[in-house]
């Protein structure tokens, strides 16, 4: 049998109930934060500082929730491949509509 | 030949179930393979009667066998077959499954089941493009392409064939997802990622190709399905919406599926040419990688279908300029299949004759297309018959000959018997020649103005028509030869063992065909590359 | 196959495939919306100050909650305590389940007021507040058809686990299925600034 087909069943490592609470917490606040900012009138900025703090809780979710600071390099090479094809998607559709 | 008909041996035999239920339920990757096979293969020659069909419309001016509503039809429907049906699933969902799993020493692919389910959904895709034809208001007549606002707003089954579309890509989605996993995860001791055949490296960047992309279709069918339900007007002008931003949710994935389309296929000539050249493939690392370039530049060039669409000069512009690098992969292929058969040995076995002539048809319909990523070349050349000969060039002398050297490479190893060979290649030249005279007319004709999808022409494009439909008669022969030729050598061939070409890769060291599960009881260990042909000899037949 | 070959890291890694197709797929909302927000910024603001900020805010810590709930399941399950387990997948349902029904209150409403796709009464109101609108019902309707098949999806694995299928040595399967639904959380966690918070 070859070698990488024995080491399949090494488990992670439960993450303690504790630090899914703490995270949660994080969240908590920072969605308080993105309703209070989003109360404040900072014309074209206030979406990019909506996306900012997304982009913050999201990376939480990710990297604690969904144990993605516990899994092989490959699943963050994946997750970055994705986000710079989406960056692409969006981003050169904007070159088309914000120049016309 | 061998008068004996068909029993096959090996996966053949040993199915879980009795009869047809062990097909239909079956989670191996192998008989998965040949359902595929057996679906795209159909397809394809459905597609291509719809083919000669246009072809014939076309041969005079004004009405000649159909309406024009008619011909809309039959020129959307051809589309949607060849492209959905037929040529994204051609490879990598039959010969990808039957043969990758076995060329990396695994057993069968990481997620066996949702294999077969990829296969249920392209049945039921199936199913909904034929009642898309023949049930309701009639098949289809925006193009293959779907564009707002007509699709919108035809009476025509749209959104059955946008539903068919739908499933047809989530099955795409599964074979993406399945593959990537196998080819990471599965590979056998000493299978290391310089070791694998190039067709298993191609599969593999089309697979992260078939993950990324094909959601956006996804996305973008749901969306005309529910405008034709509730009328939002996301895509209408007129109510705040935008018909453009359908072409780029569009041409986001359909560009990077062309690049789905012609990979595989690329993946089949880098096996065939250094077999029958005995030579080992020249520039491994560049082979490998230039399919990562080419499945990463071709995510970033959808606008180049859209120059004469009102898109602004800024897109334009950078569009035009990625289109021009992407090439420079595909070059580099180019030039290294060619220099693996300089001072090779070569042999002229079918298979070989399909992947030059592979060779040669690619690269015409590649500087075709720098002609058209060009952009100001593209003003003139657009939506005429240039166009249409341009993605037959890459997309049939490309992707579809490199399927039936597929066919003529891997059938006897699936089947463990052998075509005749003369027959392979009267077929082959029917088709070489036939082809070339169909589509490089349409080049031209497309060069002196002659849109395309149009159901009449001007008097001055009749001669070209007329030889573009005969040459369509040939290639329709060629082809013909071609099927009956496999088709009989499939049940009457001399039988063959492990290794009737001599190759190096893991397929030819098993039973031809291959036993359930692939290698015996211990799985392989590979020791060393795969064109690397020392010591291997060919098995007579 | 005879031969059992499991492969519980790559099976995680085609979830985590899985998940980013079905990101592509609200990413093309996404493109939508941003065209048209860089078009019509002030008929957006218009479109959002109609939504209801209060059930967008419960509806973001509802499902924030349940994405708590159900990472902690997967802990509990590894811990080998399946009564826990079971309950906190019972706690993540139950929160999609009062996340829907949130979303009927409100879109129940928003209907009563005319504002619907295809309206008489949002067509009169601007194409970019229509537009705003047609996103907004597309985009949270496909959402929540995805808390309904996550819900399924943790439901059935609950089911297995109480009959002993998921075990704290096999499950691979809630793994998964919690995967699935934070992907739901992280969707709603981008959904909710743009449409609820729009000044």
């Amino acid at each position: 049998m070859s070698e990488h087909q024995h080491e399949t069943e090494h488990q992670h490592e439960p993450v303690p109930f504790s630090t899914f609470v703490k995270v949660w917490v994080g969240l908590l606040i920072l969605t308080t934060i993105t309703v209070i900012v989003s109360r404040i009138h900072l014309g074209a900025l206030n979406v990019w500082v909506a996306l900012g703090i997304a982009s913050l809780k999201s990376s939480l979710v990710i990297f604690f929730f969904m144990h993605l600071r516990q899994e092989m390099r490959l699943f963050k090479i994946g997750l970055l491949v994705m986000l710079c094809i989406l960056a692409i998607f969006i981003g050169f559709t904007f070159l088309d509509v914000l120049y016309r | 030949m061998s008068e004996t008909t068909y029993s096959y041996g090996g996966f053949w035999q040993q199915g879980h179930r009795p009869g047809i239920l062990g097909w239909l339920l079956s989670t191996d990757h192998k008989r998965i393979g040949i359902m595929y096979l057996c679906c795209v293969t159909s397809m394809f020659i459905v597609g291509a009667l719809l083919g000669l069909a246009i072809r014939l419309e076309l041969i005079a001016p004004g009405p000649t066998i159909m309406s024009a509503q008619t011909y809309n039809a039959t020129f959307t429907v051809h589309g949607v077959i060849m492209i959905f049906l037929f040529i994204i699933p051609s490879i990598p969902a039959s010969f990808g499954n039957l043969i990758m799993p076995i060329q990396i020493g695994a057993r069968d692919v990481s997620f066996p089941k949702v294999n077969l389910i990829s296969w249920y959904c392209y049945m039921i895709g199936a199913v909904l493009a034929v009642l898309a034809i023949f049930t309701g208001s009639g098949p289809p007549d925006t193009g293959w392409t779907f564009y707002v606002p007509f699709s919108t707003q035809t009476t025509t089954n749209v959104d059955l064939a946008v539903m068919a579309a739908f499933m047809l890509g989530f099955s795409s989605i599964l074979t993406g997802i399945n593959f990537v996993t196998t080819i990471h995860r599965l590979r056998a001791e000493g299978m290391t990622w310089g070791r694998l055949p190039l067709f298993v490296w191609t599969l593999y960047a089309t697979a992260w190709i078939q993950v990324l992309a094909t959601p956006m279709i996804g996305i973008t069918l749901l969306l005309i399905f529910a405008e034709r339900i509730f009328g939002a007007g996301l895509f209408d002008a007129a109510r705040g919406g935008d018909p453009v931003l359908y072409q780029h949710m569009f041409w986001i994935y359909s560009h990077p599926a062309v690049y789905i389309m012609i990979l595989p296929g690329m993946g089949v000539i880098s096996e065939v040419i250094p077999v029958f050249a005995r030579k080992p493939l020249f520039g491994y690392w560049a082979m490998a990688l230039s399919s990562l370039a080419i499945a990463f530049a071709g995510s970033l060039v959808w606008g180049h279908h859209m120059y004469a669409s009102g898109m602004s000069d800024m897109a334009i512009l950078v569009f035009s300029l990625l289109t021009f690098i992407v090439a420079i992969p595909s070059a580099i292929k180019v030039f290294n299949w060619v220099s693996t058969l300089y001072k090779g040995s070569i042999e002229l076995a079918p298979p070989m004759l399909f992947a030059l002539s592979f060779i040669f048809l690619f690269s015409i319909g590649g500087l075709g297309g720098l002609v058209l990523g060009a952009a100001a070349s593209d003003i003139h050349l657009t939506d005429t018959m240039f166009v249409v000969g341009h993605f037959h060039y890459v997309m049939f002398g490309g992707t579809g000959f490199a399927f039936f050297a597929a066919l003529h490479y891997w059938l006897p190893k699936f089947f463990g018997r052998m075509y005749n060979h003369k027959r392979a290649v009267i077929a082959w030249a029917l088709m070489f020649v036939g082809f070339n005279f169909t589509y490089m007319s349409m080049q031209a004709l497309g060069v002196m103005g002659m849109p395309r999808r149009y159901y009449d022409y001007v008097p001055e494009f009749t001669t070209l028509n007329q030889v573009s439909t005969v040459g369509s008669w040939v290639l329709g022969l060629g082809l013909l030869i071609m099927f009956v030729n496999l088709w009989q050598g499939i049940r009457h061939g001399t039988p063959v063992g492990n290794n009737p070409w001599g190759g190096a890769t893991l397929e030819w060291q098993i039973p031809s065909p291959p036993p359930e599960e692939n290698f015996g009881e211990e799985d392989p260990v590979v020791t060393h590359g795969p064109y690397d042909f020392k010591g291997v000899v060919a098995d007579e037949y | 196959m005879s031969i059992e070959h499991r492969d519980d890291t790559g099976a995680r890694f085609g979830m985590w495939l899985f998940l980013y197709t079905e990101v592509i797929l609200f990413s093309g909302l996404f493109l939508l919306y941003a065209m048209a927000l860089s078009k019509f910024p002030d008929q957006f603001s218009v479109g959002s100050h109609r939504l209801n900020i209060y059930f967008g805010t419960i509806n973001t810590l509802v499902l924030l909650t349940s994405s708590l709930t159900i990472a902690m399941a997967v802990t509990a399950i590894q811990r080998g305590r399946i009564k826990l387990t079971l309950g906190l997948c019972a706690a993540t349902v139950g929160m999609g389940i009062v996340f829907l029904i949130n979303k009927y209150f409100e879109w129940s409403a928003e209907i009563e007021h005319g504002i619907y796709p295809g309206s008489h009464h949002l067509a009169e109101q601007g194409s970019g507040v229509a537009a705003f609108f047609n996103l907004y019902f597309f985009t949270l309707g496909l959402h929540g058809l995805h808390v309904l098949i996550g819900g399924t999806l943790i439901t059935v694995v609950a089911v297995l686990t109480a009959k002993g299928k998921v075990t704290s040595e096999r499950y691979t399967l809630l793994e998964n299925s919690a995967l699935y639904w934070h992907l739901v959380d992280l969707i709603w966690i981008f959904l909710f600034p743009l449409y609820y918070l729009i000044i």
